[in-house]
């Protein structure tokens, strides 16, 4: 392949400096230093060694380890925030025949780039993560689903279970015990949609990513119709340290249920966007510090919190949050995938919406019509608006048709359609209004042509 | 259209990742390796992979017009996604498409005539905070891609094909 690195990010403005808190997943990397043997290096794999007991102590039952989760306070990453102990609690133990489990690496949030940074940077951490879940739910097979469009990283983790496997951390008889677990790779093409968990399972059977109705929930009927755990990225490269460290300590670095750190990706309009390893209740302020604060002569506008999916917070609210869970959704939006889109006075809400409205529409896969009909038209009307075109019923229709998507579709892709429209509206509504009255944009910038 | 050795062999080593009654499961997989190795997949394509994984060929097509990443036609010897989306628009993602487009005559999802580059606006490449970020070939994410980085990056792609004789 024709050598283009020199066009290539490095990882050192997104994930090796020195400006994460008590990091605990990004921890000591340098980009060299992903190997097996390094990560061994810096503790990694005795999290395995002890639930297995061969770390001289007396190991660790699967009820143990799913109560050790559970004490730490870990919610699921991806978005949802789910407790991640919880949802291994549901897998059936008795059951006769295989069980899976599923990384969901399938980073396509807009505005998220964290797992990646895990699996170029510390693939390790990840497959310890999956291999102490597998145990933990009596699953033998697994497989880590990778966003289509980075490759790199796909091809890094499978050379990290080459390293792996021949190290004996998978396998058949993982270091000699009873424990056997194999973990595959698999690379996706595209499809927004398949970060929605069963969407991501249709995808893994070879099918187009369309969601299946739930219930039964992937812990009943999962991949190939078998009980199955899917859990994110970061979700799975928390475990090993609440394993070593015991889940208290995991709780007691966050705040009481948000334990545990949060890998934020600070994007848009700041100096010094890249990746940033936190406690969960850090306060927005210093998060938007560490990247390096707005350009100068800039203020700030408003801030997308959780990925494109979450609805939109203006700087006031935002000034006056923490980045938890639950700070979050009191403020009126959702963590979700952490992603924190920041935008600053020079921005135009309705253009910043018309870009998100496009992409929905893009990507709704078109099983259920609410989100089929509905994202297009929300998009068409946004567009209109933006073009100096817009009428002033359409702004009412604009909420309408969105609580018209919301909770009447299959999956959450029709509530993440429709919920940047809401917040747009409920907190910058002024500046629709000022599009259809004048046909122009109130901060100045000229509305587009094209 | 038969697949060679090393063609099945790619194959092989991706069936071999699921339970042996589920070869379904590496229909990406061997799609992506048809478009490695032929540039785009086509219908015979499609065909072959079905016959292959014992797949209906129209289950194969449903994944090959799903899935955004796929080629349904032939591209440009080098196909240039660059993401538009929210984060890299706030970053200059537009800016970079349309320079890219200009640089090479082209608008946006076209092929310049001589066949070596085909420009597509595309969706989140999840690489926002490098922003603006490009992906070459369905493989090679580019970051910061400035004007003065994408002329150079036009140049040596340029070179290259140049010197492969297109």
């Amino acid at each position: 392949m024709l050598d283009l690195s020199k066009f290539q990010a490095t990882g050192r403005e997104t994930c090796f400096h020195d400006r994460h808190i008590g990091a605990q997943i990004y921890d000591r990397l340098d980009g060299r230093n992903w190997h097996l043997r390094d990560y061994e290096a810096r503790g990694g794999y005795q999290a395995l060694r002890k639930i297995l007991g061969l770390d001289g102590g007396p190991g660790m039952t699967p009820d143990q380890v799913v109560a050790e989760v559970k004490a730490s306070g870990l919610r699921g990453r991806g978005g949802a925030g789910f407790p991640t102990g919880l949802k291994w609690s549901f897998m059936p133990k008795n059951y006769n025949g295989p069980k899976y489990l599923v990384c969901n690496s399938d980073e396509g949030e807009p505005g998220t780039c964290k797992d990646r940074d895990i699996l170029a940077y510390n693939p390790h951490i990840v497959i310890e993560g999956m291999a102490i879940a597998a145990y933990a739910m009596g699953v033998s097979t697994a497989w880590n689903y990778i966003h289509g469009e980075i490759f790199e990283v796909y091809q890094r983790f499978e050379e990290a279970l080459d390293e792996a496997r021949a190290a004996g951390y998978l396998g058949d008889h993982i270091l000699g015990s009873g424990f056997s677990f194999q973990l595959h790779a698999f690379h996706g093409f595209g499809a927004y949609i398949c970060g929605e968990e069963t969407a991501l399972l249709e995808s893994l059977e070879g099918k187009k990513g369309q969601p299946r109705f739930k219930p039964p929930f992937p812990a009943s009927f999962g991949v190939y119709g078998k009980p199955t755990t899917i859990n994110n990225t970061e979700t799975f490269a928390a475990v090993p340290w609440i394993i070593r460290n015991g889940g208290p300590a995991y709780l007691e670095v966050g705040k009481p249920n948000n334990g545990g750190t949060k890998i934020f990706s600070v994007v848009g309009d700041v100096q010094r966007p890249g990746n940033f390893e936190v406690p969960l209740g850090t306060p927005f302020a210093k998060l938007l510090e560490l990247a390096g604060g707005l350009r100068p002569g800039r203020s700030l506008k408003a801030v997308i919190p959780g990925g494109s999916s979450a609805p939109v917070l203006p700087a006031n609210i935002m000034m006056d949050t923490t980045m938890d869970y639950d700070a979050i959704a009191k403020a009126g939006s959702m963590l979700g995938s952490g992603a924190v889109i920041v935008m600053d006075d020079t921005r135009c809400m309705v253009k910043s919406l018309l870009r998100l409205s496009y992409f929905y529409q893009h990507e709704s896969c078109g099983q259920c019509t609410p989100c089929r009909e509905g994202t297009g038209w929300l998009w068409r009307m946004v567009d209109r608006i933006e073009h100096g075109k817009g009428r002033m019923e359409d702004i009412e229709l604009l909420g309408s048709v969105a609580d018209n998507i919301m909770g009447r579709t299959i999956c959450a892709l029709g509530d993440a359609a429709a919920m940047p429209v809401r917040g747009m509206i409920k907190h910058f509504r002024d500046e629709f209004v000022y599009h259809v009255e004048h046909k122009r944009c109130v901060v100045g910038m000229a509305v587009s042509t094209t | 259209m038969k697949f060679g050795e090393s063609t099945l062999a790619r194959f092989a080593r991706e069936v071999a990742k699921y339970p042996a009654d589920q070869k379904q499961s590496a229909v990406m997989a061997c799609l992506a390796i048809v478009q490695h190795e032929q540039g785009h997949v086509s219908a015979e394509a499609e065909n072959a992979v079905a016959a292959y994984l014992g797949m209906a060929p129209i289950a194969v097509h449903e994944v090959t017009t799903f899935y955004n990443m796929y080629n349904q036609q032939p591209v440009g010897k080098f196909k240039l996604n660059v993401c538009t989306n929210l984060p890299c628009q706030l970053r200059d993602g537009q800016t970079a498409l349309d320079h890219v487009c200009q640089r090479l005559g082209v608008e946006p999802y076209g092929s310049t005539d001589d066949g070596v580059f085909t420009v597509q606006p595309s969706e989140c490449l999840g690489a926002c905070a490098d922003a603006p970020v490009m992906l070459v070939n369905d493989r090679q994410m580019l970051s910061f891609m400035t004007p003065e980085r994408l002329d150079e990056l036009v140049d040596t792609l340029k070179a290259h094909a140049a010197k492969e004789g297109n």
